[in-house]
């Protein structure tokens, strides 16, 4: 019997509200901790051929749940382009289901859902292009994202919002990469619904290799 | 037809019009027909793109029971604002489309509003199929835009369902005559590909009709009063009016 072991190669907090990328090669895995409970984690992920990142090959929220006919994402859930490919699976989970279908919160939206005061406030479609353009992503390059550690239930009439989290300090849940996978965060900096609990906090991300 | 001379083919190519039959849906009967922009039929498996200005009606028609309209919106003057299906479902607090229902851009504005719907039949979660996605690609390509500007899209006239543990259920078509109509309020490119739906058991795809007119005083009503709803309209209507030159207001 052979026993596995992880060498951690990357281990970083990430400060509230910032945004977040590195590259998770191929079985590598990514555990996203949950420092303070309830902070959603606006993840998009791209695959990765050598040193470029392939615009074409992207997280697909709708072909995600499509194939798995579950909107919520959890252990064994398979993270994949538009054209089917896995690029990373949930491998442990400590929380049970995380929302791929609300989207990221940005400055114009958030206008629409609490008003034009909130206009100037930070928002997750700032992180991902700021992040994003680090990596020679651009605005057509963003699309649906995950939310890991947030809660969205979709009532039987269709209502659905964010509710509160399910997470608590120090739940995890860990990624493993299907292909070498560019990994783009943004520590949700939203403040007007519960999904940080109304207040953002800082996460850790830990990339092991075996 | 020889067609071993120039002449003797282009003979034959003109010739072939003559015998060739050509589905194109009927103007409504309240519409004057001055008004209408468009009327086509998309058969399956095919798809249709046309730039619609502002305070156009887009109705989509699936006479016999079996089409699924995939739909994608871009504004037609800013190409890089385009529709937000995750805004769609998140800002009205609604994942279901029925009459009401804006389709947001991801700039917190209404491209269009679903302002008629017979159908109730819809889903905004599951995507295309491989080959939905390969003619939404050739429709976004036309259009100056590319691979990475086909985002989630919108079906229409193949419904989807969400259980309380997340657990999808395909409900299929309401059947022939359904009918959705969509108010643009944003100069829009939209593209249409009428392919099956990617949880659909047995897709027995059936052309879509396609029918568009001018109703531009419908723009100055709002179709639900919803606050969130509004401030979207605030957003789109005082975009719109910034851009315009000064002789526009003369």
């Amino acid at each position: 019997m052979t026993t596995t072991e992880l060498t951690i190669i990357g281990d970083e907090v990430v400060a509230a509200c910032a945004p977040w990328s590195a590259i998770v090669s191929t079985g590598q895995t990514v555990q996203i901790i949950d420092l303070l409970g309830n902070q959603a984690v606006d993840t998009l992920l791209y695959g990765v051929s050598g040193d470029r990142v392939d615009h074409t090959l992207r997280y697909s929220a709708q072909a995600t749940i499509a194939v798995q006919r579950n909107i919520f994402l959890s252990t064994g859930s398979v993270l994949r382009a538009a054209n089917g490919t896995p690029l990373m699976t949930i491998v442990a989970d400590d929380v049970g289901n995380h929302d791929t279908i609300a989207g990221a919160c940005s400055k114009e939206s958030n206008t629409l859902r609490y008003g034009h005061h909130t206009v100037h406030q930070h928002a997750c479609a700032e992180n991902f292009l700021a992040e994003g353009a680090k990596w020679g992503l651009g605005k057509p390059d963003i699309v649906s994202n995950i939310n890991f550690f947030m809660n969205v239930p979709v009532e039987s009439n269709g209502t659905l919002g964010i509710v509160d989290g399910l997470s608590a300090p120090g739940k995890s849940l860990t990624l493993r990469a299907e292909c070498d996978t560019l990994v783009l965060v943004s520590n949700c900096p939203q403040i007007n619904n519960p999904c940080n609990g109304f207040n953002p906090t800082p996460v850790r991300m830990v990339i092991s290799t075996q | 037809m020889s067609t071993d001379s120039t002449t003797g083919a282009r003979d034959h190519a003109r010739s072939q019009v003559q015998a060739a039959t050509m589905r194109i849906p009927a103007t409504p009967p309240d519409v004057e027909p001055s008004r209408l922009m468009w009327a086509e039929s998309v058969p399956a498996g095919s798809y249709a793109t046309r730039v619609l200005g502002r305070g156009t009606r887009l109705r989509l028609i699936d006479p016999d029971g079996g089409a699924c309209a995939h739909l994608l919106l871009f504004r037609s003057d800013a190409p890089w604002e385009r529709l937000n299906v995750a805004d769609t479902m998140k800002v009205p607090w609604q994942a279901y489309l029925r009459a009401g229902h804006p389709l947001l851009s991801d700039q917190g504005r209404v491209l269009a509003t679903v302002v008629a719907d017979n159908s109730g039949h819809h889903d905004t979660l599951c995507g295309m199929t491989d080959a939905g996605r390969a003619k939404m690609l050739l429709a976004a390509i036309k259009h100056g835009l590319d691979m990475r500007d086909v985002g989630p899209s919108v079906s229409l006239f193949k419904g989807v369902r969400v259980d309380d543990d997340g657990t999808l259920g395909f409900t299929g078509s309401a059947g022939p005559g359904a009918a959705v109509d969509l108010l643009i309020h944003l100069p829009v490119t939209v593209a249409l590909v009428n392919a099956a739906h990617p949880l659909d058991p047995d897709p027995a795809l059936t052309g879509l009709d396609v029918l568009a007119w001018r109703a531009g005083e419908q723009l100055t009503t709002p179709v639900n009063n919803d606050p969130e709803y509004l401030r979207a309209l605030f957003n789109t209507e005082s975009t719109w009016a910034a851009a315009q030159t000064s002789e526009a207001f003369q």
